[in-house]
């Protein structure tokens, strides 16, 4: 068996670059805009559950990314710790995702895309008008990151490591599931969900749970960006932050593992880095989002491995060709 | 005990009656031909006794137990295997994987999150048992899209008797193919072995007649002949509303 594949070495190097990050990355600012991109491809990948793996476009994960943020955040002004607040929110994000995923599946398709477009509507009201509970366009501030086994997490630095802990939790869980009989399974009920009722699969089941731990990770997510901003306001929960995450998830490429990481790196950059010197930042991102759709619907990950592919084929078909010209012919 | 009890069976959409007070009884081991003209309503009953449409009054009997209320999925899982009219797989997978996808159906290991699917030996050494069959062991790990029609044809039965279902409904298994092809899929039907009941909606006579215990002939959602062979083609409601002259 050989230690070294491509692949093995491609993770190293990757594990290696982020473990190194704050090293040569040059300066808090982009150690933080690293860290958001991080933060952000947990809820893409979470999304990615649905949209790649169910079938099923979701337009409404903000609620649930809003509600484990407001939820912690509402316990940590009440004088609760940040353990116990994080695990209540994950259980209530969990919770809500379940009442989610009941209205949610009456339909598939649109009608899906509908219904979870109404519920982060309503979630994005609750926020935004319920001014006695959450504190309205006002938002809650948090004062304090947690300090988990006494290391404070202040620092960016210190941040971006927790963030990247939590990140490679999300995509080794990703991973397994998608290889899982499980993510078979839902891969199986987003194809042809007819023929898996006929061979035996609680399709609406598979799909239930598929929102219940998409759900779970949204709310991760959600968790990661109150500590990150220590504050959080209903703007969260808009439509806006869905697109976003679905944006994220297509251009990347949906139904793999690394295409809503790039994705999310993409938003990520444009927003934060590209607006700093362009001041129609958006112009450029539409202008890059019709350039992928254009030449890799499939997406950014995808695609590229297509076009290498392809690119590589077309060599070894000319080097063979000119290989086969007889000499004179070769000769200039 | 029979394999297959259907009585009075009715369904309508709106106001167009499809299956209208279908008696059917199939012995365990028969092959049994559903035959009729187009719209005969022939593919609705086998959605309904696989439950994937609901009948409006009447019964399904599955060897002894009352189906008539049960899940789709749960008759799979009673012994009831399908394949249809129109090729219905896994298009992004290959035969491997969707005969192992239906194999997975019936295992509890489906609901399994941190196995590796590729993993399981044994599920995917009775899928490539399974592909042996029909077949398609030697280009088992193909992608489906690089398959011809035939073949897939073959992947779908390969499918159901995977399974190993105790009654089969086998949908227009000759639809589309070649005669080559064809010869190989009945060649397939005939190793079924006796202890798998076998129902099947088929309109290439030629091949159909030679698989075939007993006929039923549907006609505007009604059973109109039913019998041996010999029966049913000497019958002249045959010759009137399906064989012609």
């Amino acid at each position: 068996m050989r230690v070294l594949t491509p692949q093995r070495t491609a993770i190293a190097l990757a594990l290696l670059a982020l473990l190194s990050l704050p090293y040569w990355v040059g300066g808090t600012y982009y150690i933080n805009i690293a860290s958001q991109i991080l933060l952000w491809a947990v809820l893409a990948l979470a999304l990615n559950v649905l949209v790649g793996y169910a079938g099923l476009t979701s337009l409404g994960h903000a609620g649930l990314f809003a509600v484990s943020g407001y939820t912690a955040a509402l316990l940590l002004g009440a004088g609760y710790g940040h353990l116990a607040a994080c695990l209540a929110a994950l259980v209530v994000t969990v919770a809500v995702s379940k009442v989610f995923a009941v209205l949610s599946l009456r339909a598939t398709g649109i009608g899906f895309l509908m219904i979870t477009l109404a519920i982060g509507q309503i979630l994005w009201g609750i926020a935004y008008r319920w001014a006695s509970l959450t504190n309205g366009d006002n938002g809650i501030n948090v004062s304090t990151r947690p300090a988990p086994f006494g290391l404070g997490l202040s620092a960016a630095p210190a941040f971006y490591y927790a963030t990247l802990v939590v990140f490679l939790a999300a995509v080794v869980t990703m991973a397994v599931f998608a290889r899982s009989p499980f993510g078979a399974s839902l891969a199986g009920t987003r194809d042809q969900p007819r023929r898996m009722t006929a061979l035996g699969y609680n399709v609406w089941l598979i799909r239930y749970l598929a929102i219940v731990f998409s759900g779970f990770w949204s709310g991760v997510a959600g968790l990661l960006f109150l500590y990150y901003n220590q504050f959080i306001s209903p703007q969260v929960s808009a439509l806006t932050t869905s697109a976003e995450a679905l944006l994220m998830v297509i251009s990347g490429g949906s139904a793999t593992l690394l295409g809503p990481i790039f994705g999310a790196a993409i938003v990520v950059i444009m927003k934060n880095v590209v607006s700093a010197y362009i001041e129609r930042w958006n112009l450029v991102l539409g202008l890059i989002f019709i350039l992928i759709i254009s030449f890799m619907p499939e997406g950014l990950v995808p695609g590229s491995v297509r076009l290498w592919r392809a690119g590589r084929q077309w060599l070894r078909a000319r080097a063979n060709g000119w290989a086969a010209r007889p000499a004179r012919e070769r000769s200039p | 005990m029979t394999a297959l009890a259907v009585k009075a069976l009715d369904k309508s959409f709106g106001g167009l009656r499809v299956t209208a007070n279908v008696d059917l009884i199939v012995a365990p081991g028969e092959r049994r031909l559903i035959i009729g003209p187009n719209g005969a309503g022939k593919t609705t009953l086998f959605n309904l006794i696989t439950g994937e449409i609901a009948p409006d009054s009447g019964s399904i009997v599955l060897f002894g137990r009352d189906i008539t209320r049960a899940a789709c999925r749960r008759r799979a899982h009673l012994g009831l295997a399908r394949t249809y009219q129109i090729i219905t797989l896994f298009p992004h997978d290959t035969i491997l994987r969707n005969v192992t996808l239906a194999l997975l159906g019936l295992s509890p290991l489906r609901w399994n999150v941190l196995a590796d699917l590729d993993g399981q030996t044994d599920l995917v050494d009775r899928a490539r048992r399974a592909l042996a069959k029909v077949g398609l062991e030697h280009i088992a790990e193909r992608p489906l899209a690089q398959t011809s029609y035939g073949e897939r044809r073959r992947v779908e039965i390969a499918m159901a008797l995977a399974q190993e279902p105790k009654l089969l409904l086998l949908d227009e298994p000759f639809a589309g193919l070649s005669i080559d092809e064809r010869r190989d899929v009945q060649k397939l039907l005939q190793a079924i072995p006796r202890a798998v009941t076998v129902v099947m909606i088929e309109h290439n006579m030629d091949v159909a007649l030679e698989l075939a215990d007993r006929i039923t002939l549907l006609h505007f959602g009604e059973v109109v002949v039913e019998g041996t062979r010999a029966e049913v083609v000497a019958d002249p409601r045959t010759r009137e509303v399906y064989l012609g002259g």
